[in-house]
């Protein structure tokens, strides 16, 4: 079992210019270890960040697209696992917090806290399929995982995570949206 | 012996899905996200599917479709989702908070299965029918219906306006367009 | 590949008083090929067909419970299968008829006509996972599903039979029909 914002504070020293998608607990703790103007954050609607991952990722072949979900949210958009194995855009990466824990909303188990996520990409059809449970694994693997043609998804086996400060008027800020999309504007 | 003139004229009423494919190329669409829609699967998304000028993404739940169609407006590329009106409904929440809130130009290309053409769709038989253009105006989402060739003219400002002020449109079909 | 008619005719000669929950075009040959007072058909919205099935399974858990999914519709709420394997109900039995189209509305393909549903329910912690191509192996493996301690998930590759079923949805809606399952249920 690792703990998330340590694998945070890994994964974000291989960061450069990915576009980053993260919601609720992931998205407060990245936003305070990496907060970038390629944080994509204005997801909308639970469980939709892999949707909005897999527009990225079509839309900017030329960028790698990292999503880290949820699993209380990726359980609410399970078909988008079929989804994207079937567009198959190789400059996706999917991660997965598994905690089993609905973390923004009272910390209430989801249905199956020991469901098989990697298992579940896998027989939708991603490409390569990680579960990823001690830290110094995942040290040792995150660059070669980052860069494997995708989709790719990895499962981060966590603990919940201390409690959090959830300041939703600003990761949904305008501004941030205006400032990722002039972000994304390719160099002339 | 000839039939009234009105009944002649209702009878050539159609409505042609080659010049609304011509209206979403005309718009700069690339990708079509959708879930296939009995009104629209002859007439628009199979043409669509062999077309090598529309990237077809094909998911699994519409909601999906409203933040694909998100992801790739940050890219400056243009999508249409083509969905029947029930796939419209399951994705309220994800068009009330990406759409409307965040105001994202998406466009939503909406088959009104069961709509009888002759009629307003407030005053269908249907039920899911009737809601939909007040559930739009609730939500104040600007919407055009498409119900014979006439109306393919509002197709490519309605999606221009989207993109260029960022807001969502819904073109709701009343009529299954014939195929090219 | 086994004819879907041929398929359901097999199952139907082995059920007594087992509530049947159909979709679609399975819905339609069912309806036609084993007319019982103990048929739902009423699930509203498409994906939505094994949610009534597990309400029904936890309601009467004395009673076999037996869903007829699309392929289709189930990837529209994959969810619904760590729901039920969560719930863990021992009566229920969810069949796929996988044919990789969306029969209802025009013959188009799933988005990944090569998912693998067993996967996905075998991740989402379903206790049993068949699959059948052969109609003499379905029929005579019939008997041992029906016994077997649920969640059971199989799935049927099958291909439409003689039976082309007309679409017309006030077979499925009508209220009688509500009504009349109430009361056959009431009667166990």
């Amino acid at each position: 079992m690792m703990k998330r914002d340590e694998c945070f504070r890994i994964l974000a020293r291989h960061i450069a210019d990915e576009i980053v998608i993260a919601s609720y607990s992931g998205a407060v703790e990245w936003n305070e270890l990496n907060p970038r103007a390629l944080n994509y954050f204005s997801i909308g609607a639970m469980g939709l960040g892999s949707s909005h991952g897999l527009g990225l990722a079509l839309g900017r072949p030329d960028k790698r697209i990292v999503v880290l979900d949820g699993d209380g949210s990726l359980l609410m958009n399970l078909g988008s696992l079929v989804t994207i194995a079937a567009a198959a855009p190789k400059n996706l990466v999917h991660f997965v917090c598994q905690n089993g824990t609905y973390e923004a909303n009272g910390g209430h188990p989801i249905p199956n806290p020991k469901v098989d996520f990697a298992g579940m990409a896998r027989a939708a059809g991603y490409a390569h399929c990680h579960e990823i449970s001690e830290l110094a694994s995942f040290e040792q693997q995150i660059g070669h995982v980052l860069g494997e043609e995708g989709p790719v998804f990895a499962t981060l086996h966590v603990e919940r995570s201390r409690p959090l400060t959830y300041n939703y008027t600003d990761l949904y800020a305008s501004a941030r949206r205006r400032t990722l999309k002039a972000a994304l504007i390719p160099d002339a | 012996m000839d039939a009234p003139a009105s009944v002649k004229d209702q009878a050539k009423v159609e409505l042609h899905g080659g010049a609304i494919l011509a209206a979403i190329k005309a718009s700069g669409i690339k990708f079509i996200l959708s879930v296939p829609d009995i009104v629209t699967s002859a007439g628009l998304l199979r043409p669509i599917s062999r077309d090598p000028d529309f990237r077809l993404v094909r998911v699994c739940k519409e909601d999906e479709c409203i933040g694909i169609a998100s992801g790739l407006s940050y890219c400056d590329q243009r999508a249409l989702i083509l969905i029947q009106y029930t796939g419209f409904l399951d994705s309220l929440n994800a068009i009330r908070a990406v759409a409307v809130e965040y105001k994202q130009p998406i466009c939503m290309m909406v088959g009104l299965l069961g709509h009888e053409p002759e009629r307003p769709p407030t005053q269908s038989g249907r039920y899911g029918v009737r809601i939909i253009e007040p559930i739009l105006d609730a939500m104040g989402i600007e919407h055009h219906l498409i119900s014979q060739d006439a109306d393919v003219a509002k197709i490519k400002p309605a999606i221009d306006k989207a993109y260029t002020q960022s807001l969502p449109v819904a073109l709701l079909i009343g009529r299954r367009p014939v195929a090219p | 590949m086994m004819q879907r008619d041929e398929c359901f005719r097999a199952l139907a000669r082995h059920l007594r008083e087992e509530i049947v929950i159909a979709v679609y075009s399975s819905a339609f040959d069912w309806l036609e090929l084993a007319p019982r007072a103990l048929n739902y058909f009423s699930f509203g919205a498409m994906g939505i067909a094994a949610s009534h099935g597990l309400g029904l399974a936890l309601g009467r858990p004395d009673r076999r419970v037996i869903v007829l999914d699309g392929d289709g519709s189930l990837l529209m709420n994959l969810g619904t299968l760590v729901t039920i394997g969560a719930a863990a109900p021992k009566n229920l039995i969810h069949f796929v008829c996988r044919n990789g189209t969306y029969e209802a509305n025009g013959g188009h393909p799933i988005p990944n006509p090569a998912v693998d549903f067993n996967g996905l329910a075998g991740a989402a912690g379903y206790r049993h996972l068949h699959e059948f191509s052969a109609l003499a192996d379905f029929e005579a493996r019939i008997p041992a599903l029906l016994a077997q301690e649920g969640p059971v998930f199989a799935t049927l590759h099958i291909e439409k039979g003689a039976l082309s079923p007309q679409f017309d949805y006030r077979r499925l809606d009508d209220p009688a029909r509500r009504t009349a399952f109430k009361a056959a249920l009431l009667s166990l």
